[in-house]
Formats: structure tokens, sequence, C-alpha cells
């Protein structure tokens, strides 16, 4: 779990961050440095939205100065010109922030990374120009002071030290969420997101719509810390929310560690800290601070190149170095997998009519027809190009049938997105495993545990109880914990079908699921798919292996250059003269000559 | 015929700029093209030039032309140290990492030209030595005219370049399937250099044409780049005919609705068209929808 947290480690941190913020009580400090802590702790809020962005989810997001900004002027606006009270206004710009990040997510989201970057850049820019033109609102380049502090419960929090406990009591609870995220149903769709959208969605996430509430989460935690920065310095202007201050957002969250709430805090403190230490260069070395920008800048491409988990990764792979984790898991209490097949009705489970996919002139899927029986397996095979993978992937909802119906259970599911066909029973598995690689085995069957409609009860534990059950299936319930980067090839499969079997599939589809698998392990895995419709499953397969198709499937479909040539019983398919033809080639030429 | 005039006026304006816009947008393309990753310091490479040039012309008093060559060189040297310190050591990354590797090397860049050359923006002469001509009560600038013959020839070039000569068959034999193009003895390494000198050149002449209307500054490059992505994304998401349009289409919609809307967010109309094209056609004029193969 990478969410337990050793004693030892836990009294280091609760020392840390208590001892810290009193510092600025205990001695007497001036108040620059108090309004250095006052900055670290409100951009570190700031940074807090970028690990769950970037960090989690693996979305860019260069915007996160106009969200901080947002916050802000709300708060200023609301205090100064408007004669708001403090929390009300906090309130507006928050909401204000969180419902751009949403607008901007749902526009963009869609579309790759490399939208997203340049989405929330020109969003910046155009916040920045409002910032500066809009004067009547804004008041323009000269910013705005004398903005409100808050009180609290009737404390007038217009002390600076005061001030500044009630802003970090509001990070440490942000750090705490935060870093409980990751192992809650939305944590583990973002990092599922991030690791693999495609497996994600085909599993059951609703990939859009985590990417858009992590964007909207990320835009709130912005303006929360830019909110309470407006109160701290008590006079805000634009050159504060520039796209220079999202650079600097950036560079302490990959400098941190993205993917650390810890991290993060870590890195927005070296990013405050650096301008001073700086300062203490000697004389020759003084032009770094000119260039601090130009530093950050290379900074970011090494940490890329020879840092890429920052500086919290760094000591997280220390740590695992020298502290050995349980390999094993205990198994003792796992329940055996229930496989509820509802057997309703006698017609086909999945009925392919006349389906089409074509991709410009070219007909990879060129009007099929079939349908799949309850309780049976059916191999799909034919020679490489026929069409098979395109099929499926017509199936599980990667791509749009060009012509032609997708019916699962009597609904046509053909205009359906892969996680709702998902939710509606239907599981695959990919030729090229496609598993979330840094999350562990456990989290990744959760993963399929947790797809829409899934017949278990309502929690955590039961998605855990499930997600156990379903490794202890294929064999690898003690293997829970280790992350599924470090397995072995035939455990990744097994994984993968395991995280398929734990979201109830009704129909499972399966792509050359014996691929790379030595001679052992198809023995096994041919036990293992006897085993699946012995609990009455349908399985939909495809493999180049013909003893193994042979040996399992009921019903064979042959394909070649996207249409069906033969059907039926596996004993009299391979032996179809047609079916000989396409696989080798030359037999009916031969036969024509003759 | 006054608003006749006017208008070819501005439209006029427009596709000068919309050139520049589509000479950086080419190279972005070839760049994302050939190693799948948006280059977030690609209107640096207009900025590095133009001030190649300011440095060799004005600074060295170098002739122009010699001048000029001189800044393409250095961009070619420059496209090489680029490949090789921002791209090749992430190439067998995700996009991500390199993506926001470019992006350090975007704000590297600027903020070290802003230190060596200082915040004031350069002045550049104009290639010509005449102001322009005045054309049916147009007047045509002879530094747009430039840039739009200029324009024409690279993308002409470019196009024989990629199509008619064995290089360009293997570099785009290469962003079309790498292993494919390594299995065939194709220096897939070498290719990826020689786009990334391609595109810097290709930047360095934007900028050096662009330079005596906008004049050379810090900023020049970042706000080009943001309009030439605009402009591929509109034209359709990696796609050279794409760019160019959507680069042209960008300069005239940018300067007709800065003469009649509003000057001040001259630099906001990019961003809008986008959104629009996000929102109703996210494939662009020319893009095709493609989905992740499994």
């Amino acid at each position: 779990m990478q969410n337990r947290i050793s004693l030892p480690a836990l009294i280091v941190l609760a020392i840390i961050a208590i001892a810290l913020p009193l510092i600025p009580y205990q001695l007497h400090v001036s108040t620059y440095v108090v309004q250095m802590f006052m900055q670290a702790v409100t951009y570190a809020i700031a940074v807090l939205g970028m690990v769950v962005v970037l960090g989690y989810t693996g979305q860019i997001n260069l915007a996160q100065a106009a969200f901080f900004g947002l916050g802000a002027y709300g708060v200023a606006l609301g205090t100064v010109s408007g004669g708001i009270n403090f929390w009300i206004s906090l309130a507006l710009g928050v909401g204000a922030a969180t419902v751009a990040g949403l607008a901007l997510g749902l526009t963009t989201l869609r579309l790759g990374g490399h939208y997203l970057a340049m989405i929330t850049i020109s969003f910046q820019q155009i916040f920045d120009l409002i910032l500066v033109n809009w004067v009547e609102v804004t008041h323009g380049p000269d910013g705005i002071a004398g903005i409100g502090r808050p009180s609290l419960f009737g404390w007038e929090l217009a002390d600076d030290k005061a001030y500044l406990l009630l802003c970090t009591i509001v990070l440490y609870l942000l750090v705490f969420a935060v870093w409980y995220l990751p192992s809650t149903r939305l944590g583990r769709a973002m990092r599922s997101v991030r690791e693999n959208e495609l497996a994600a969605e085909v599993v059951g996430v609703h990939t859009l719509r985590t990417k858009v509430i992590a964007f909207a989460l990320s835009a709130l935690l912005g303006a929360i810390g830019g909110a309470l920065y407006a109160g701290g310095f008590a006079y805000i202007s634009p050159d504060n929310f520039n796209f220079a201050r999202s650079v600097e957002f950036l560079t302490a969250t990959l400098l941190g560690g993205a993917q650390s709430p810890f991290g993060g805090v870590i890195g927005t403190v070296l990013i405050v800290q650096l301008p001073e230490w700086l300062k203490h260069l000697p004389e020759s070395l003084r032009f770094i601070k000119d260039v601090y920008l130009a530093v950050y800048g290379l900074g970011v491409i090494l940490i890329m190149v020879f840092l890429y988990e920052g500086i919290w990764g760094l000591i997280k792979n220390l740590r695992a170095k020298f502290v050995k984790s349980q390999a094993k898991t205990d198994v003792s209490g796992v329940q055996p997998l229930v496989l509820d097949v509802q057997g309703s009705g006698d017609s086909a489970l999945l009925r392919l009519e006349n389906l089409q996919k074509h991709f410009g002139g070219l007909k990879a899927v060129d009007g099929i027809d079939i349908d799949v029986q309850r309780g049976t397996v059916h191999a799909l095979i034919g020679p490489n190009g026929s069409g098979k993978t395109t099929s499926l992937n017509v199936v599980s909802g990667i791509y749009r049938p060009t012509g032609g119906k997708v019916i699962l259970d009597g609904e046509d599911v053909s205009q359906l997105k892969p996680h709702q066909r998902a939710g509606r029973g239907v599981g695959r598995t990919f030729q090229n495993i496609r598993l979330f690689a840094s999350l562990s085995a456990l989290e990744n069957v959760m993963v399929g545990a947790q797809r829409d409609n899934n017949p278990i009860p309502k929690g955590d534990k039961a998605l855990r109880d499930r997600a156990m059950s379903a490794l202890h299936f294929v064999g690898m319930a003690d293997r829970a914990h280790v992350i599924v980067r470090n397995l072995p090839y035939g455990h990744q499969r097994l994984v993968e079908i395991a995280r398929v079997l734990a979201g109830h599939p009704k129909l499972l589809l399966l792509d050359e699921p014996a691929a790379g698998l030595n001679q052992t392990e198809k023995m096994e895995f041919v036990e293992l798919l006897k085993r699946l419709r012995g609990h009455g499953l349908t399985i939909f397969l495809i493999d180049h292996d013909m003893g193994l198709v042979e040996k399992v499937s009921d019903r064979i479909t042959v394909l070649n250059f996207g249409r069906k040539i033969a059907e039926g019983a596996p004993a009299e398919v391979l032996r179809n003269p047609d079916v000989i033809a396409a696989y080798l080639g030359t037999a009916g030429e031969t036969n024509a000559a003759a | 015929m006054q608003f006749i005039t006017e208008n070819l006026q501005i439209l006029f304006t427009g596709l000068g700029l919309g050139s520049i816009y589509a000479l950086v947008a080419l190279g972005f393309v070839l760049i994302i093209r050939a190693t799948n990753v948006v280059n977030f310091a690609q209107g640096d490479f207009a900025m590095l030039g133009g001030y190649a040039m300011v440095l060799f012309f004005t600074g060295l008093g170098w002739p122009y032309w010699i001048a000029f060559i001189g800044a393409l060189l250095a961009m070619a040297v420059f496209g090489v140290l680029f490949n090789y310190g921002v791209y090749y050591p992430l190439r067998h990354r995700s996009f991500l990492p390199v993506l926001i590797s470019t992006l350090g090397a975007s704000i590297f860049l600027q903020n070290t030209v802003l230190y060596v050359a200082g915040p004031q923006p350069k002045p550049l002469d104009k290639l010509l030595n005449f102001d322009g001509i005045t054309l049916g009560g147009v007047f045509l600038d002879s530094q747009y005219i430039v840039i739009l013959v200029a324009t024409v020839a690279l993308v002409f070039f470019t196009f024989l370049f990629f199509e008619k000569t064995l290089l360009g068959k293997k570099l785009q034999a290469t962003s079309q399937d790498k292993d494919m193009a390594r299995l065939l003895g194709i220096p897939v390494a070498l290719m990826i250099a020689i786009t990334f000198i391609y595109s810097a050149v290709l930047g360095g002449i934007a900028g050096v044409l662009v330079g005596p209307i906008l004049f050379v500054s810090i900023g020049m490059g970042s706000i080009i780049a943001l309009k030439a992505f605009a402009a591929t994304i509109i034209g359709g998401f990696g796609d050279v005919k794409g760019a160019i349009v959507g680069g042209l289409l960008l300069g005239v919609i940018e300067s007709l609705a800065a003469q009649h809307i509003s000057v001040p967010y001259k630099d906001a109309y990019a961003f809008l068209a986008l959104f629009l094209f996000l929102l109703f056609r996210p494939q662009g004029i020319f893009g095709e929808k493609v989905s992740e193969k499994a």
C-alpha cells in the first residue's frame, strides 16, 4: 500500500509539522520572515492542486497562477470593492475558479495532453490581459490594496501570526486530504488514468469525468491558496498571478515530487527560499539571482532527466532500498470468488449484426454476423490482418462501428463508450498487457471492481474483498501488494484477468491471452479458462494457438479480410478447406490447379 | 470604397502576420510528426533567430545577407544542441516529461537572453530599403511583401524536400514508424536531429522576418508560439497543410477583430477562435478523428 506510513516516520513528520509553524511564535522574527512563511504556506496549497492534477492524474495545468489569482481577486474585490464578509468573498472566488476549471476541463480534456497544455497557457494569458486591461473592475496594473482579514468564531485574525496559524491549519488539513485521496475510489480512478488511460476507460473508469474532477479540484485548491494569500498580504497586483508564477508552481511540484503532497510542500518551501539563499551567494555568483527564472527552467529539464519523481520520490526509493517490505500477503481470510452469471433468456448474450468498421478505404471489418451463446467459449480466429482485434475493439467500444450493431443481452450498445459497456458487464484484456504499472496488483484489481453497477456491497472494504477474491482465483492473492511493474510477464497476465473478474463480467473478451506464455503457463491458462467456463461465464476470445483454441472453445468463427469465412464446432471448422486455405494461402490454388 | 480598401489593408497585414504563425506552426508540426511531442520552445526559436540577427547585423555590423546566413547557421547549431540537451535524454519516456522539458527550455532561453541582452526590445532593419508600395489605395509594406514571398518559397521548398528527396522520405518514414524505419537501416536518432535543425532554422527565419515589424523581444517567441499552436489545432493537429492554412486564417481573424472590436485584447481573439474550434470541430479543418489503437 502506498499510503501506509510507518510509526517512526509518522512521529518525525508530526514533530516537523508542529515545530515548523511555531518558529514565528517562539523567536522574535521580523515581519519579513512571517511573510515568507505566509507565502510558502499559501503557495503550498496551490501546489497541492498541482499534485492532484499532474501527480495523480497525469494531466498538465499551466494556469495554476490564474486559479490562484481568481481566489485572490475574489477576496480582494469582495472585501474592498464589495464590502462583503471575507469568508463569503473567499467562497465566491473559489467557486469562480472551480467553475472555470470545470469549463476548461470539459472543453479540453476530451483531447490529448498537448491541447491541455496550450489551452491552460492561453487561459493564463487571457486572465492576465483581463487583470491588466479591465481597469474599472480589477484596478488594472495598480492592483488592490487594503484587503481585509477574517474573523473566526469571534476571533479577529488581524494579527499576522494568528492569521498565519489559520493558513497553516488549512494547509495541514488539505495535505491530509490530498494524501488520503489516492486510496479512495476517485483517487484510484485518477491514478489509473495517469498510468493507462485506454485501459482505465475499458475497465470501467469514466476517464473524462475523472480528469475533469481532477482539474476542477486543482483549480479549487489553487483558489483557496490565492484567497488566503490575498488576506495575508493585504495587497495584490496582476504580476502576482502571471505565467511566471504558474511556472513556479509547476517547478515546485516537480522538484518536490508530483506524486505526493509532502513532495509538493517540500518543493514549495525550496522554491520560496531559493531567492533568499541566492542573496548569500559570493559576489562573483551574484548574477544567478538575476536569472533565477532561467535557473528554474534549467532545473525543470534536469529534474525531468535525472529526478523524475522529485525529492520525495528520491526519499521513497532510498527508503525502499533499506526497508524490506513484505513481499507475501496473508491470504488466510480471502473468500472464494463468486461469479454471478445470470442466465436470463436463451438468446445469444452477444450478437454482432452486419458489423462493419472501415478506416478510410480499408474495410477492416466488412459486415460480419456472430452470435455468442451464453455460457460458452467462442473463439475468433483468422490470419493476421483479418479483422479480429478490430472486431474486439468495436465490441469493447474503443471503436465505433461504421455500420451494423453490437447487441449485448438484448440491448444495442453500439454507440456506448467503453466505460459504459464495462458498466453493463463487458470486460476485456489486451494483447499487449495494459495494467496500471505503478499501482499494486490489488489496486489494479480494485479499479476493475469499482466499475458501475458491479453487484457488490458499497464501500472500500467490499471492493478490497472482491479484489482479493479475484486475485485468489487466479492464484495471485499472495502477491497482492506487489507493484505490478515488478511482476513477471505471466503474472501480469493473471492480474489483468483478475482485474476483469473483479468486475463481475457478463462477457469476457480476451485478446490473445496466451501470447507470450510458455508451455507450462499455457497449460495453466487452459485450466483457468475451463474453470471460468465451469462458472458459467461467457468468453469471446482471439488467439493464434490452434491447439489452445481447439481445447477450450465450444464454437469457432474464422475471419479473413474482414469477412466471416467459416463457423462451427472446432473439429469441423479447423478441417474446413477454406480455413486451411486462408491460413496456408496455397491450398485453394493447389486444388484449382489439380 | 473606403470600407473595402480599409479591410483589404487589414487583410494584407493579417496575411503577413499569419505567414509568421504559419512558419512557426510548420516547425511545430514537423517536430510533432517526428517525435509525437509539442515543442514548447518553438516560439523561442524565432526569438533566438531574431536576436542572432540583431547581434550579427546591428551589433557586429555584418552585411545584411552575411548576418542572415550567420543567424541561420547559428540556429542550425542550436537545433542540434536542443535535440541532444532537451529531447534526446527523454526520448523513451511518455510525452509529458518531454513536453515539460521543452517548457523548461523555453523558460531557460527567455531568461538567459533577458539577462544577456536586457529587457529593451531591439529594432531590426527591413530587408528592402523602401517602405512599400501603394496599390489601389492599399499600402503594401515592403517587409510584409518579403514575409509573404518568403513563406510561399519556404512552404514550397519544404514540400519538395519532403516529397522529392531521399532524405525527406527517410524523415517521413521516421515520423510514421520509427521501429520499421530502424529495421530498414534509417538512422532514426539522426533523422530526428535533422528535424530539430530544420525546425530551428524555420523558426529562426520567422524571427528575422518578423523582427522589423514587431521588434525583437524576449516575449515575441511565446506569443507567436501560442498562436502558431492555435493554428495547428485549427488547421488539424499534425497536418502540414492545416498548419499553414490555420496560421494564415488566424492572422486575418486577429487583424480584423483588432480593427473592428478592440485593440487591447488583440491577443485574446486567437484563443477565442481556438476555444470555438475545440468546442465545435476539435479535429480542425483538415484533421481526422483518430483514436488510440489497442
